[in-house]
């Protein structure tokens, strides 16, 4: 699955959609870095409304694109998280990243 | 205890096939009229025992992965996931949570963490060189009483 991804200023946006898992979250991966690394981006916004499933490769892919953006001096933002994928979110300790948005939700407090 | 209905399954150790495995292990569960989050449960501790057979037990390889889903009286649940890979030397380190031993690829280390989150009882049998076996147990809510 090639996700749509959207550059606007200089943000990028990936619309994240159906079923992450090691093997689609391959192609998301290869997508979203060779882009950052061109336009090196001050925000990568991981867009989560379309993802109907998500084991721990989705963890993996959030955290492998923290540190990547880390590197940048730039942020990550997993926004439009749906409620189904909240309880493994919070699982793996990205909740106290800061970096969550749920859905319909703004995160103010660490923008 | 002598199951009701039982479900065997064989694949290759594909990543394509980790969507496969979840979607069958979830359309035999099915029968049990499972909540929504309780078979999003299971699809994803599948999923995440298929992943480790693919990416560990059979690192650079292809073999066979075996799952066995069988349904007990009172809405109990067990599924077998086997693989005749490389096995793990240190089980306990292994279900350490963010303990990995693939450092490229984004591997988060919670495969182990989930599957104990979303189900009853994990329990790994592993040989080193001889394969391992994750087994969940799981009781559902039981909103059809008849089954």
């Amino acid at each position: 699955m090639y996700p749509r991804i959207s550059v606007r200023d200089n943000e990028v946006t990936v619309y994240l959609s159906g079923e992450i898992d090691h093997h689609t979250a391959r192609e998301i991966r290869e997508a979203t870095d060779s882009l950052v690394q061109t336009k090196k981006p001050s925000v990568l916004r991981l867009d989560f409304s379309g993802v109907t499933f998500m084991d721990s490769s989705g963890i993996g892919l959030v955290m492998g694109r923290y540190r990547i953006m880390l590197l940048y001096g730039g942020k990550v933002r997993a926004v439009n998280v749906p409620e189904s994928l909240e309880r493994i979110m919070n699982l793996s300790g990205l909740g106290s990243l800061g970096i969550i948005e749920k859905r319909g939700e703004k995160n103010e407090t660490t923008k | 205890m002598k199951p009701q209905n039982e479900m065997n399954l064989c694949f290759e150790s594909k990543s394509s096939n980790e969507s496969f495995a979840r979607a069958t292990v979830a359309a035999f569960i099915t029968q049990l009229d499972p909540t929504i989050s309780e078979l999003s449960d299971i699809k994803t501790a599948v999923s995440e025992a298929v992943t480790n057979c693919v990416v560990h037990a059979y690192k650079d390889t292809i073999g066979k992965i075996y799952i066995t889903a069988r349904i007990f009286d009172g809405g109990l649940i067990t599924i077998k996931i086997r693989d005749t890979g490389c096995g793990i030397p240190d089980i306990e380190k292994a279900m350490e949570p963010l303990f990995t031993t693939s450092e490229s690829d984004d591997r988060a280390g919670l495969g182990f963490a989930v599957m104990q989150s979303f189900m009853d009882n994990v329990k790994v049998k592993s040989s080193v060189g001889k394969g391992t076996t994750v087994t969940f147990t799981k009781k559902l809510s039981r909103r059809v009483q008849n089954v």
